[in-house]
C-alpha cells in the first residue's frame, strides 16, 4: 500500500491509499478523485489520464515506454517533461509518499 | 431555472457520465438513474478483450466505486428499466411499478445486439456480447478447454472476441457478409491490416460469406454453422457481432420521434424541450455535415453527456467533440479520430508493411478523420487538429519528411473553431459545411458501428 496524493489545479489535495497492483489512475477512480478521466480504462489509448508528477519527485518510477511517450503528444493540457499516464505508473511499496498534479483538462 | 430533478432512462456510460457531469457543474437537485444492469454502470470495452482473459478482473469493470453513488447524491436504481414517460405530468413508469417525477429526462438507454436472422440462432452456446452477463458467459467458455468458436460479422466486438479467443487457444473462424471486414467503419488499408494479423494469427476469415442456418445436437447445443455456400463449419460457440439495435422503446412509447435512434437536434435536445438523448441511442446532426448519426463509442458518450448536462443547467451548446475511439487486437492499436466516411482522397503515413501508419482522409482538400495503426501520437496529434480546426492540406502531409509529431501543438479546444493554419500547410478550400439532411436511403451508409 502506498500513500499517493493528488493535488487539483485549484490547489486543493486529495491524499488516498493505494494498494498494489492497482495503477496511480485506478487509485483515482477507486476514490473518486475528479481529474483523470481515464475514457479507454487504461489500455494506454485516450490520453485522459495525464498527470504531472511532482518535480522534487524522487520516488523510482517506471521507465516511460515508446506508447506511453506518443500517447502524450495528444494531451488536452500542455505536455511537460514531467507528465506521465496515470494508467502506466503502478502503485508499489516505493511509491509511497508520491505526489502527482492534475491537469486543468483531459479532454 | 433548473430543474427539481432529473431522471436518467439507462445507467451505461452516457447515463453515468451524465449524472457525473450534472454533480460536477453543481447541480443540486435530484439526479435517479435507471437501469437494467445489476452491477451499475460498467466499463463496456474490457468485456470483449481484457475481461475475457481474466487480464481485467471483475472488481475493475465498475465505471465508478459504489461509494460514488451516495459521496454524489445520486440515487442508482438497477435491475429496472424506464417503460413509459407521461410527458405531459413529467413523470417516468418504471419496470419495477415505481413512478418518478422528472423536470429533465435524460434517455441513455444504448443499444442491444441486433439477433441473427437465421433458423438455429436461439440453440445453445450461440451468444451476444453486450453487458456483464454475456461478457461472464464467454469468459466462462473461454477460460475452459479450447474449442471450435465460429464468429459471426467481422466488425469490433466480433474482431476483439476472436482475437482474444485465438490469443487463449480457441480454433477460431470469423464470417462476415461484406467483401471486408469493418467496410463502414475503416479504410481498406486499415481493415486489412487487422485482417492479416488476424490469418497470420491462425484465424480464418472468410469475407463475402453468408451465415445460412446453425446446426445443434439432440440437446439443442449448437455443432455446426452452415454457409449460404453449403460449406459447414463445426462450432462448439458461436459468437455473433452484427451490429446493435438502439433501444427507442421508451422514447417512442412517449411519442418521440425515432429512426435509427432518439432523433435530437445539435444540441442534443428532442422535440420535448425537457427530454434529451445521449450515448449510443442518440441520433444527432453530425456538425460538420448536418446528417443524421449515432456512434457507438466511450468518447462520444462521455461528451454528449457533458453537454447534455451544461444545457439542464442552463449552457446550451451544439454537440461538436472530434469523434474518437480504439480498438486493440493482438498487438495491434487501432485508432481513430474524426469521421473518415465520405472522404475523397487519403494520405498514407508511416510504414505499411512494418504495420506502423496513419491514413489521413481528406474531403475536398480538407482533413475530415485519421486512422493510425500503432502511431497512438498521429492519432492524438489529429484529433486535436480536428478540433482546432487547424487545416492540414493532402499537399502538405505528401511533402518528404512530413512528420505530424512535429507540426505546432494544437490548442486545446473541444469545439470546432477557425484556428491558424499550420505554417507548413498551404490553405486549403473549404469544403461546403452547410446542414443537408440525409436522404432516407442513404442512412445506413452513414451510419458507423463503432465501439472503443
Ligand atoms: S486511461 Fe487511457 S491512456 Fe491512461
Amino acid at each position: 500500500m502506498a500513500k499517493i496524493t493528488y493535488k487539483h489545479p485549484n490547489g486543493t489535495v486529495t491524499v488516498v491509499d493505494v494498494e498494489a497492483p492497482n495503477t496511480v489512475m485506478r487509485g483515482a477512480k477507486l476514490n473518486n478523485v475528479d481529474g483523470i478521466e481515464a475514457q479507454c480504462g487504461g489500455s494506454a489509448q485516450c490520453g485522459t489520464c495525464h498527470v504531472y508528477v511532482d518535480s522534487a519527485n524522487t520516488l523510482p518510477l517506471p521507465a516511460m515506454d515508446e506508447v506511453e511517450d506518443d500517447v502524450l503528444y495528444g494531451t488536452a493540457c500542455e505536455r511537460t517533461e514531467f507528465s506521465r499516464l496515470s494508467c502506466q505508473l503502478p502503485v508499489t511499496e516505493e511509491l509511497d509518499g508520491l505526489l502527482v498534479h492534475l491537469p486543468e483538462a483531459q479532454s | 431555472m433548473a430543474p427539481h430533478a432529473v431522471v436518467v432512462a439507462g445507467a451505461g456510460q452516457a447515463g453515468l457520465e451524465t449524472a457525473a457531469a450534472l454533480r460536477a457543474r453543481g447541480y443540486t437537485g435530484r439526479v435517479t438513474l435507471v437501469g437494467d444492469e445489476p452491477p451499475g454502470p460498467c466499463h463496456r470495452p474490457p468485456l470483449s478483450k481484457g475481461y475475457l482473459t481474466g487480464a481485467v478482473p471483475a472488481e475493475d469493470v465498475p465505471l465508478r466505486p459504489a461509494s460514488f453513488y451516495a459521496e454524489q447524491d445520486v440515487e442508482l436504481l438497477t435491475g429496472t428499466t424506464v417503460v413509459s414517460v407521461d410527458r405531459e405530468r413529467h413523470t417516468v413508469l418504471l419496470e419495477s411499478g415505481l413512478r418518478l417525477p422528472y423536470g429533465a429526462l435524460v434517455l441513455a438507454t444504448g443499444c442491444r445486439p441486433r439477433p441473427l436472422p437465421v433458423p438455429g440462432a436461439s440453440l445453445h452456446g450461440v451468444r451476444t456480447l453486450r453487458g456483464l452477463a454475456d461478457a461472464e458467459v464467454l469468459r466462462r467458455a473461454l477460460q475452459g478447454p479450447p474449442l471450435r468458436l465460429v464468429v459471426v460479422g467481422a466488425g469490433f466486438v466480433g474482431l476483439e472476441v476472436a482475437a482474444t479467443a485465438r490469443g487463449l487457444g480457441h480454433e477460431v473462424t470469423v464470417v462476415e457478409t461484406q467483401p471486408r471486414a469493418l467496410t463502414r467503419a475503416l479504410t481498406p488499408a486499415v481493415s486489412e491490416r487487422i485482417v492479416a494479423e488476424h490469418r497470420a494469427q491462425g484465424v480464418r476469415v472468410l469475407t463475402g460469406r453468408q451465415v445460412a442456418v446453425l446446426h445443434g445436437d439432440d440437446r439443442e447445443r449448437v455443432r455446426a454453422v452452415e454457409l449460404a455456400d453449403g460449406e459447414r463449419i463445426g462450432a462448439d460457440l458461436v459468437v455473433v457481432g452484427i451490429g446493435v439495435l438502439p433501444n427507442t422503446e421508451p422514447a417512442r412509447a412517449a411519442g418521440l420521434a425515432v429512426d435509427d435512434g432518439v432523433l435530437v437536434d445539435a444540441g442534443l435536445r428532442t422535440a420535448d424541450p425537457d427530454v434529451w438523448a445521449v450515448g449510443d441511442c442518440a441520433s444527432f446532426p453530425e456538425p460538420r455535415t448536418g446528417r443524421r448519426m449515432r456512434l457507438e463509442s466511450v468518447q462520444n458518450a462521455t461528451d454528449q453527456a457533458r453537454c447534455v448536462a451544461a444545457a439542464i443547467c442552463g449552457e446550451p451548446h451544439p454537440y461538436t467533440a472530434v469523434p474518437r475511439f480504439w480498438t486493440e487486437q493482438y498487438a495491434l492499436r487501432v485508432q481513430m479520430a474524426g469521421l473518415t466516411s465520405g472522404h475523397d482522397e487519403t494520405v498514407t503515413v508511416g510504414d505499411v508493411a512494418g504495420g506502423r501508419f496513419s491514413v489521413l482522409c481528406f474531403r475536398e482538400g480538407r482533413l475530415i478523420g485519421v486512422e493510425s495503426v500503432n502511431r497512438p501520437a498521429d492519432h492524438g496529434i489529429t484529433a486535436r487538429l480536428l478540433a482546432a480546426g487547424t487545416a492540414l492540406s493532402p499537399a502538405a502531409a505528401r511533402e518528404p519528411g512530413f512528420d505530424l509529431k512535429k507540426l505546432p501543438r494544437a490548442p486545446h479546444s473541444p469545439t470546432a473553431s477557425p484556428a491558424p493554419t499550420v505554417p507548413t500547410a498551404p490553405t486549403s478550400p473549404t469544403a461546403p459545411t452547410s446542414p443537408t439532411a440525409s436522404p432516407s436511403g442513404s442512412r445506413s451508409e452513414e451510419r458507423l458501428s463503432v465501439h472503443a
